[in-house]
């Protein structure tokens, strides 16, 4: 029996994954949707086929406009596997993948990552308290529990996000004690520069504005140009204070939660597993794959799409996501070149349309230096709680990469295999060495990206070795 | 051709290629007999078996076809002890050496009476003194109670053990640079010059000149040794290794194939295949050895691995080490190995007294390449 | 469990509730929500503590990355809650440093 071949194959249901293997499907291609949630929506769209808060105006339009998109989806012939976990990709493109406890392959033709971002981590003294959560978790225990965090609350960093979930939580009801900004002032200056794409971006732009202008309307307690932040506990390790600097004054705020947010990055594990090349993007200050135009990696037949090849919003992704599909379907011989040429333009214009705000919004929200290199005493590998002091010492005793702190230190050993700490650790050997952090590089990433009991791997091993 | 040694490259004593468990271990030893050392090291992204290494520090089976090999292992495991301590009471770091014999089990009679033969024809030729004892299902289930009931047996070799590989890393190189040693890594090197008394070693805008140059730069040996009127066949040949999460402490002894870390983690490995320079992972060699892994101690089956990572080893075509001063190039001294965690007390011990000019304490004659010019 | 650090539950779509036990108490959780959610909503605050110092934690980005939020779930540790939905009767404990092998295991095979 020869086993089956999918033309496609998509890894992660977020917007770009749900609009590529929806189109993909429609022009005849044979397409398998992995995702490792129990739901479509990624987690822009978390739960959105069936959200938990009663009232829709907690989450608003945004949300729930991804609904259109799980809908789409569910008028197609795609093989769609919920709750499974991508854990190797061979360069045969054979996808070895964990469902319920259980391992097997599919083959693909084409692949496309569409595995989204992750929270930029986000190392300060204290952060790995109970009680500091990141805004992220915060709105996917809104948007999927309908789950608020115990107050005294406090809402401390940078980005869209930061005023979005304390916009979407002041709405449920929930009382914000305040909104730390930690955005340096000389973010303002430099993204300037980058002015005329924010006023062609201006619909985006007065969003954001708009939650600044109602969370203040509203009351709430916003202290802009915030540094030095630290969380300390209390008798129990949990979560009592939250120390900071403003405008010269040191403050103290108690409160029992804590919501951090820096901005997202790619979620480049897949990529990275693969050796696929990386490039550094400096205005983002996140690594992500190098692609050509419709997506494709260096690798042959592997693409990515939407946040995983680089932050752009869910927009972007969705659209990015069609594209690459018609590119795929054009490759499989299922879509002449001049009708993929006529499908693609209007979306390169949208898409054009929706980057233009891009540089601005990413100078604006570079976080801040101290959230880039912490101070020493900062854990930044919270999984094996190696310190940026150790990762400094180590590059003193000659240490050039974060191969070799990881050798030394363990950081980026534990079952995180790097995600909490990689841009970290980098960023701090490259200010060390006084290099550029593409001389530094990354961890070098292997499968299993996520563990793995040793009876399911165990379970592939062809009958005849056994 | 003698070339003038430039004169803005730094003095040394000795230039020691490569900043791995081969290379660090020497260098220390070349301190210890009061010389000026520099190592000079990759970068981030090399081969580096040492990061690859399992951690045994492992005795029985090794050089059954070569006495010498044999009684080179025994005396670096034999001299493990002290080594430890000095790497300790140097740097604070505790290696997790422990030396209450290693097992190799065998999943069928077959492989253990072949073990067994072995074993006992390396005793005789030893004169009798080779401790080992041959365990049976029930005498092994005895001493390891988690063993599966789907194995054979076990050797049980009273002379090995294990340690911490990358602690050991770590532990050189603090040692090497608190006791005065020069470690510079991103080091590409180039041209190799040797004149009258001293070699020049040009690596990227910087140069050495030394009295002698050790070349400990692994699979690197074999492009750089011909400078040196040496020879370095060479092979990369890949290990696979996966390490699961820290669990409470269950396996006392080290095993051939899988062993529980002073941190609590299993290590499993022990895959050989020749695929060239690739140091990647494969799904096939994982599942293989998780097979092998879970068979021998069935309460790994629900212990979750959370990563892997392939290196490539150094393999002569017998598989045994170089040892070898340079008969065109006096002063030039090529080492390389597969075991760099067992020799390596060796290595920084009678190897570097050896480098340094000591007479020495036993024939290296045997570990010369020329053994495969046939 | 202290009922101060309990995530607060919004009126919400009804879809049912599962019985659980977190820590030994008896929870009402919102089924088809994660075992780190429940454990959020239950007070279950720190959820574990970690294998090398023993400090504590609890769920810290709720999609699968930082791995904090390992709970015992029905005896089974170092279980992913946020990648884990609950189900009815399932027990959950706080885990306390590294794996420990399970009774199950250690009688199987012993």
């Amino acid at each position: 029996m020869s086993e089956r071949i999918y033309d496609l194959v998509v890894v992660g249901a977020g917007p770009a994954g749900m609009a590529a293997a929806t189109t993909a499907c429609q022009h005849g291609l044979d397409v398998a949707l992995l995702d490792e949630q129990a739901a479509p929506g990624g987690q822009i769209y978390r739960s959105v086929g069936k959200p938990a808060p009663a009232d829709t105006r907690v989450l608003g339009p945004d949300y729930y406009y991804g609904r259109k998109l799980v809908d789409a989806l569910q008028h197609t012939q795609i093989d769609y596997f919920s709750s499974t976990t991508v854990w190797d990709i061979s360069s045969e493109r054979v996808l070895s993948v964990s469902i319920g406890g259980h391992s097997r392959t599919l083959r693909a033709a084409k692949i496309l990552l569409a595995t989204g971002a992750q929270e930029r981590p986000v190392p300060f003294p204290g952060w790995t308290l109970p009680g500091v959560m990141s805004c992220g978790a915060a709105q996917i225990l809104l948007k999927s529990s309908a789950l608020t965090p115990p107050g005294p609350l406090v809402l401390a960093g940078s980005g869209p996000l930061l005023l979005l979930i304390a916009w979407q939580l002041h709405k449920a009801g929930v009382s914000i004690s305040a909104v730390l900004d930690t955005t340096p002032s000389a973010n303002y200056f430099k993204a300037l520069r980058h002015g005329l794409g924010a006023l062609r971006g201006w619909r985006m732009l007065l969003k954001g504005l708009g939650y600044l202008v109602s969370l203040r309307k509203a009351g709430i307690n916003m202290l802009s140009g915030v540094t030095k932040l630290r969380a300390d506990a209390d008798s129990s390790g949990r979560l009592a204070q939250v120390h900071f600097q403003q405008q010269g004054h040191s403050r103290v705020i108690n409160c029992k939660s804590l919501l951090v947010h820096q901005g997202v990055v790619p979620n480049v594990q897949l990529t990275r597993a693969m050796d696929a090349r990386h490039l550094w993007h400096e205005q983002q200050q996140c690594w992500h794959p190098q692609t050509d135009a419709w997506g494709e990696t260096s690798i042959d037949g592997v693409f990515v799409a939407g946040d995983s090849a680089g932050i752009g919003g869910a927009l972007a992704a969705e659209h990015f996501g069609r594209l690459t599909a018609w590119q795929v379907a054009c490759q499989q011989g299922r879509l002449g070149s001049t009708e993929r040429d006529m499908l693609v333009r209007p979306v390169r214009q949208t898409l054009d349309r929706l980057m233009v705000i891009r540089p601005f919004l990413d100078v604006l929200y570079q976080p801040a230096v101290e959230f880039l290199l912490p101070v020493d005493e900062t854990i930044v590998c919270r999984c094996e709680e190696v310190s940026a002091g150790d990762i400094r010492r180590f590059v003193g005793l000659g240490c050039s990469g974060p191969n070799q702190t990881k050798a030394f230190s363990r950081a980026g050993m534990g079952p995180c295999q790097g995600r909490m700490c990689g841009l970290t650790v980098a960023q701090i050997i490259a200010a060390e060495r006084n290099v550029a952090i593409d001389q530094v590089g990354y961890y070098t990433i292997r499968a299993p990206i996520k563990p793995l009991s040793l009876g399911e791997l165990a379970s592939l091993v062809s009958h005849g070795d056994k | 051709m003698s070339v003038r040694l430039r004169a803005d490259c730094r003095e040394t004593d000795v230039t020691v290629i490569g900043g791995g468990l081969v290379g660090l271990a020497i260098a220390l030893g070349l301190i210890r007999n009061g010389l000026k050392v520099t190592v000079l090291d990759e970068g981030d992204i090399a081969l580096r078996a040492s990061r690859g290494n399992f951690g045994l520090v492992w005795v029985q089976g090794k050089g059954d076809t070569c006495p010498e090999y044999a009684q080179l292992s025994r005396l670096s495991a034999r001299l493990w002890g002290s080594f430890a301590q000095e790497l300790e009471s140097c740097t604070g770091i505790d290696v997790q050496l422990s030396q209450q014999g290693g097992l190799l089990i065998c999943l069928d009679d077959a492989e253990l009476e072949q073990r067994q033969r072995m074993l006992c024809a390396m005793r005789e030729q030893a004169g009798g003194d080779y401790p080992f004892k041959v365990l049976d299902y029930a005498q092994l289930k005895a001493l390891v109670p988690a063993v599966g009931p789907r194995v054979a047996g076990a050797t049980l070799g009273l002379e090995d053990g294990h340690l911490n590989p990358l602690l050991l890393l770590r532990a050189l190189a603090e040692a090497f640079i608190a006791r005065g040693g020069k470690l510079l890594s991103n080091a590409s090197i180039g041209e190799i010059r040797q004149q009258d008394g001293g070699f020049s070693v040009v690596a990227g805008d910087d140069c050495w000149n030394s009295a002698k140059v050790v070349l400990a730069a692994g699979l690197g040996n074999k492009a750089l040794a011909p400078q040196l009127g040496l020879s370095a066949p060479v092979q990369p040949n890949r290990g696979q290794i996966l390490v699961t999460e820290r669990i409470q402490p269950f396996l006392h002894y080290p095993t051939g194939h899988v062993r529980q870390t002073g941190d609590g983690t299993m290590q499993l490995g022990d895959s050989k295949e020749d695929v060239g320079f690739n140091s990647g992972t494969t799904t096939e060699v994982m599942a293989q050895i998780a097979h092998r892994a879970t068979r021998m101690f069935p309460l790994l089956e629900n212990v979750r691995m959370v990563r892997a990572w392939g290196a490539l080893r150094v393999m002569t075509p017998d598989g045994y080490p170089i040892y070898e001063e340079s008969r065109v190039c006096p002063g030039a001294f090529l080492v390389t190995c597969h075991s760099g965690v067992t020799l390596g007390a060796a290595h920084s011990g009678p190897i570097a007294d050896w480098i340094a000019g000591k007479p020495e304490s036993f024939s290296l004659e045997v570990f010369r390449a020329a053994r495969f010019d046939v | 469990m202290q009922h101060d650090l309990m995530f607060k539950r919004l009126e919400n779509e009804g879809c049912g509730t599962v019985l659980v036990e977190i820590d030994g108490a008896a929870f009402h959780a919102r089924a088809g929500e994660t075992v780190a959610a429940a454990v959020l909503a239950a007070g279950m605050i720190p959820s574990r503590t970690t294998p090398l110092s023993g400090s504590s934690r609890a769920p810290y980005c709720m999609m699968g990355v930082c791995f904090e939020c390992l709970v015992e779930v029905d005896g089974v540790p170092n279980v992913q809650g946020c990648m884990t939905l609950v189900v009815e009767g399932m027990k959950i404990l706080p885990q306390t440093g590294a794996r420990h092998l399970s009774m199950a295991e250690q009688e199987m095979y012993s």
